[in-house]
């Protein structure tokens, strides 16, 4: 019930604020005036329409996961993020290695299989993408100085990065 | 007879050396895809999509990879069906109400090759029945317009969300998410930016790739992470592998009439393989009444669903390739993979490009030959991947996708985006929300945004034309009925649980 009104309220908030946005939308005189807003309006007005009737009309929440699986779940979210970050500055195999050995970990805590299962993949797959499907854009490794890790990984934090 | 010389044609194209190997590869790497549980034909197809694409393959190479590929992972999913109870995607859901019951009296081995006999025929026939009715369908395709195809468009997005969804709100407002993005980046006739935030990235638009990969891919890999990689271990042991030539004689009618009821849903846009495999199981399941069995493992209710299945599979590529509407998530995927290549399914599609459309079917045909051959003497193979555990598997598979992704773009924003795409797949699965819809709509939104644009300059801004021929009127009765007629028959067509141990 109560999951279903969250998304449902989300959802209408998103639409009315895209709905706002495409009033917004600049045209010229090659478009015409309102042709460019006219089909993005008709989706938020949809998308505002079927939001209410959930808010009015939810379905059984589903099983959420324990309070424990979310820290997984974020751990997994950070370090996806993390890693999508790192490999333009240091390249393919360590980033591979500690994201991949920690996403194991958190499907299935055990130490030792998760090292293994990082290396092997990255070792492994940097094997198979450089020399059996020839990507030679897949670079090993890349030492980068303080300040260009810096530059990347500000990225990540809001109105700092760029 | 042109239909004769245009499969000569495409034979010719797609029967090289080269290409027969791509196919040989992509059935092998299909079918292990296929039976890995959780790692359904739209997940392969869309993992694969971005690599094949860096390998720089040219079009025909890579429409036979890839058609290989997804051939080779519906014949896959019905291992795990069968084996471990886990179907691999939804429609192989209806194999494992038959197939496991039969596994575990120990016949795996039987249930699992007259599955793959079954798979053949299917696929063999609704390969025939695209053949006959593709090019028929796309001559009719000229007499569209832009109301036309609006209307289309719109039947694809109710229907999918009619049949494939609990909750028809949810489906819209998922269709509603694809097309919201699909409007985001530069546009086409003023050249000015849309919805983009003042975002240079987003300028491009956002690539269909990335909502796919992170949607399937990234989404599976949080929901392993939590069920802890549970109820990913070996079920049933398989010993001899034989030919259980009785069964399959006892099923050919089975076989032949759940293909053309599969055949049949699979056309109808939007509703494809999952209708397809449900209505062939419930179809044979009244037609063998109570002294059937169906449900405790006898080789009807398994031939069943895989003809259905795979002929929907097939039946889903005619309004694919000759309206460039999908009728699933598999043959939506296989839209992005064409338009990846710079294909534009659609009518023009078999005027200007035959060697592509007839070298498509006909390494579709080759496909399915080879899976036939190589199925039954390897899947003890196949059966051993099963048991690769889960906390190897996922982050392997994060790690291709990530990686195919970043070799397609290069693009550090993209790989954020596939993040993203991921989280909102679990929230979206989590709450029921179908995904298939999002998929769609980025894919389509800017060819029903065109048709819209189109119809209203042609009309000089009249609604009413949208309206204005048989045709269109046709399309959005048959979208308001596929809207809203599940809703009724919600009681009546209800589908079985999975058996539990």
């Amino acid at each position: 019930m109560a999951s279903d009104r969250i998304f449902g309220l989300i959802t209408l908030i998103t639409a009315v604020a895209y709905i706002a946005a495409a009033t917004q939308i600049q045209t010229n005189f090659f478009s015409g005036e309102y042709l460019p807003k006219l089909f993005p309006m008709l989706i938020g007005a949809v998308a505002a329409i079927c939001s209410l009737v959930l808010i009015f009309k939810p379905d059984p929440d589903p099983d959420w996961p324990m309070a424990r699986t979310w820290g997984n779940l974020l751990v997994a979210i950070v370090v996806l993020a993390i890693y999508s970050v790192l490999m333009t500055p240091l390249g393919f195999i360590l980033p591979t290695a500690v994201a991949a050995a920690i996403l194991s970990y958190q499907i299935s805590p055990n130490a030792k299989q998760a090292v293994l299962a990082g290396i092997g993949l990255s070792l492994g797959l940097f094997a198979v993408f450089k020399f059996v499907l020839m990507l030679g854009n897949v670079v090993a490794y890349r030492i980068p100085t303080p300040a260009k890790l810096w530059d990347a990984l500000t990225i990540l934090i809001p109105f700092v990065g760029h | 007879m042109e239909t004769l010389a245009n499969l000569a044609l495409g034979f010719s194209v797609a029967l090289s050396p080269y290409t027969l190997m791509l196919a040989v590869i992509g059935c092998f790497i299909g079918t292990i895809i296929g039976a890995l549980p959780g790692l359904g034909p739209s997940n392969g197809v869309a993992i694969l999509i971005p690599i094949s694409f860096a390998l720089g393959l040219d079009a025909t190479a890579a429409l036979v990879l890839m058609t290989a590929v997804y051939y080779g992972a519906m014949y896959g999913g019905r291992i795990s069906s069968i084996l471990l109870n886990i179907p691999g995607d939804e429609p192989a859901l209806m194999t494992t109400l038959d197939g496991y019951p039969m596994a575990k009296r120990g016949e795996a081995g039987n249930a699992l090759v007259l599955s793959g006999a079954a798979s053949f025929v299917g696929a063999f026939l609704a390969t025939i029945g695209l053949i006959l009715l593709a090019p028929v369908l796309a001559r009719v395709a000229f007499l569209f317009g832009p109301a036309e195809y609006f209307a289309l468009y719109l039947l694809a997005f109710c229907t999918l969300g009619g049949m494939a969804s609990n909750n028809q709100a949810k489906s819209a407002i998922s269709a509603c998410i694809g097309l919201g993005i699909a409007m985001i980046g530069v546009d086409s006739t003023s050249g000015l930016p849309r919805m983009t935030g003042g975002n240079l990235h987003l300028y491009d638009g956002v690539d269909f790739l990335v909502a796919i990969v992170g949607l399937f891919a990234i989404a599976e890999l949080f929901f392993f992470i939590e069920s802890h990689g549970k109820g990913s271990s070996i079920g049933v042991v398989l010993d001899k592998v034989t030919i259980p030539w009785k069964y399959i004689r006892q099923t050919v009618p089975t076989m032949l009439r759940a293909s053309g009821v599969g055949f049949v849903a699979g056309v109808l846009p939007g509703a494809g393989a999952s209708l397809g495999s449900f209505l062939a199981y419930m179809t044979e399941k009244s037609i063998a009444g109570e002294k059937g069995g169906f449900g405790t493992g006898v080789p009807k209710g398994v031939a069943a669903p895989e003809a259905g299945n795979n002929a929907a599979a097939g039946g889903a590529l005619v309004p694919m390739l000759t309206l460039g509407v999908p009728g699933s998530g598999t043959t939506a995927v296989l839209l992005a993979l064409l338009m990846t290549l710079n294909i534009t399914p659609g009518p023009t599609l078999f005027r200007d490009n035959p060697d592509v459309v007839w070298g498509l079917i006909a390494s579709l045909l080759i496909a399915n030959v080879v899976l036939l051959i190589m199925n039954v003497p390897m899947v003890k193979i196949f059966v051993k991947i099963l048991s690769v555990p889960a906390w190897i598997l996922l982050p392997g598979v994060t790690m291709v996708s990530t990686t195919g992704i970043f070799a397609l773009t290069g693009s550090y924003f993209d790989l954020l985006m596939l993040v993203g795409f991921g989280v909102l797949g679990y929230f979206l699965r989590k709450l029921d929300v179908p995904t298939v819809p999002v998929i769609l709509g980025i894919l389509l939104g800017g060819n029903m945004e065109d048709a819209l644009r189109r119809a209203m300059t042609l009309s000089d801004g009249d609604p009413s034309y949208l309206f204005s021929s048989p045709i269109a009127i046709g399309l959005w009765i048959a979208a308001i009925a596929g809207f809203v007629a599940p809703m009724f028959l919600r009681g009546l067509l209800k589908k079985p649980q999975a058996v539990s141990d």
